[in-house]
């Protein structure tokens, strides 16, 4: 989805606030959070990674902005499993004494209609082009990077496709590339011509180039 | 109607809690070895992966061949460390990592990462502008030096060997992973000039 999470490339954000020796966690709470994301998956069963990354980008956009991340962790995690049945919302809206804010629910058409590719299309030096799709669900090719040409720098192994991970149908693993776009094809008249953004891309995310 | 005050995040995250280990779903074993788990996860990890590169140079190609492999050989692997890439900084080109849209990391080498990797700020802006970011984060690159910016959109997770600092000739492994920070080893940083 072209939602608040897909942040690569947005203007208007101000500088980046570093902390020296910053702990693990900052609050017993964040370790408690990061615990029962980690429970709901392994343990519980609930859902995988997919439809758990999904699950929060499926938060209110104000809400999202404002979290700290392991607020977004447990907005996620407590979605997915009202959602899957293992708990009520009115329960836990109960039980913390006020409004429980849960993500979104997933858009009906989540997926785009791509071609599952088993086996890998493009090698190392290879010219391709992210397809411009804009699904309504959850998707891993950046919007920064749609209808961009870049290269081909390395293909990796094969891994579950996200965007069927995340909202059903036919797994599939595909192989994923490193493709390197010149940064001023990305932003043109921006930035230096030395510079670059490598994207980590599923083969069916991509087209041939023809040269 | 007006609308209900949102629960602090403390007692959401306790309502969750509890509701899970009423029913059973979990129980606070598992959740004590799971909040304990990142205890084992450092970037100083990392640091000795890039000492030992730094040093030997059969590890280092082990390394750049296969970083998943090398890792595991000192003994880090684990969750979000499935397929690990090094990416090996030259005097022409620098790498910085990020994962725009979450936060993934190599957590077996570089730990959870730190809150400002995980804001929108550094997310949203230091793919389209990693030079003004890193000169504002304290590390003014030269104009001559290419700069790639490595996306954590897949299932592949980074780590950067920075450059060695001059003057660390003859030193021990200990001595040259103490000079390599979280920051050095995302990329917004260099590793530190010895003392």
């Amino acid at each position: 989805m072209d939602g608040i999470h897909d942040l690569g490339g947005m203007q208007g954000f101000g500088e980046i606030s570093m902390e020296s020796e910053e702990p693990t966690f900052h609050e017993p709470w964040q370790a408690t959070a990061f615990a029962l994301m980690f429970a709901s998956q392994v343990v519980v069963r609930s859902h995988n990674v997919d439809e758990y990354r999904h699950s929060i980008e499926r938060m209110n956009p104000a809400h999202y902005l404002q979290a700290d991340y392991y607020e977004r962790v447990l907005t996620g995690t407590a979605s997915l499993l009202v959602e899957k049945g293992h708990l009520s919302a009115e329960d836990l809206s109960a039980r913390a004494g006020g409004a429980f804010p849960l993500s979104r629910p997933v858009a009906p058409s989540p997926m785009a209609d791509l071609s599952p590719q088993l086996e890998p299309r493009f090698s190392v030096g290879d010219r391709v082009r992210v397809l411009t799709i804009s699904p309504a669900g959850h998707v891993r090719a950046p919007k920064f990077c749609r209808g961009c040409v870049g290269t081909v720098l390395h293909r990796a192994p094969k891994f579950g496709f996200p965007d069927v991970a995340a909202h059903g149908g036919t797994r599939r693993k595909e192989h994923t590339y490193h493709v390197e776009f010149a940064s001023q094809d990305l932003w043109p008249g921006e930035g230096s011509s030395k510079d670059s953004v490598v994207v980590d891309l599923w083969d069916s995310y991509l087209e041939a180039v023809n040269r | 109607m007006k609308k209900q005050e949102m629960a602090s995040i403390e007692q959401r995250t306790q309502a969750v809690r509890d509701a899970l280990l009423e029913q059973g779903l979990v129980t606070a074993s598992d959740l004590d070895t799971f909040a304990h788990m990142p205890e084992d996860w450092k970037p100083e990890n990392g640091a000795a992966v890039v000492a030992r590169a730094w040093t030997d140079p059969d590890f280092r190609r082990r390394l750049l061949a296969d970083a998943t492999a090398a890792c595991a050989e000192l003994g880090y692997k684990g969750p979000q460390g499935e397929y690990i890439v090094a990416l090996e900084d030259t005097p022409a080109q620098h790498n910085v990592i990020v994962c725009t849209q979450c936060s993934c990391t190599a957590w077996p080498v570089l730990g959870l990462p730190p809150d400002w990797y995980k804001s929108p700020e550094y997310r949203a802006r230091v793919v389209r502008e990693p030079r003004r970011v890193l000169k504002e984060m304290g590390l003014d690159l030269s104009p001559d030096i290419g700069v790639r910016v490595w996306e954590t959109s897949a299932e592949t997770r980074y780590m950067v060997i920075p450059l060695r600092p001059a003057g660390t000739e003859g030193f021990s492994e200990e001595a040259l992973a103490a000079l390599v920070s979280r920051e050095a080893l995302i990329g917004v940083a260099m590793a530190s000039e010895p003392a």
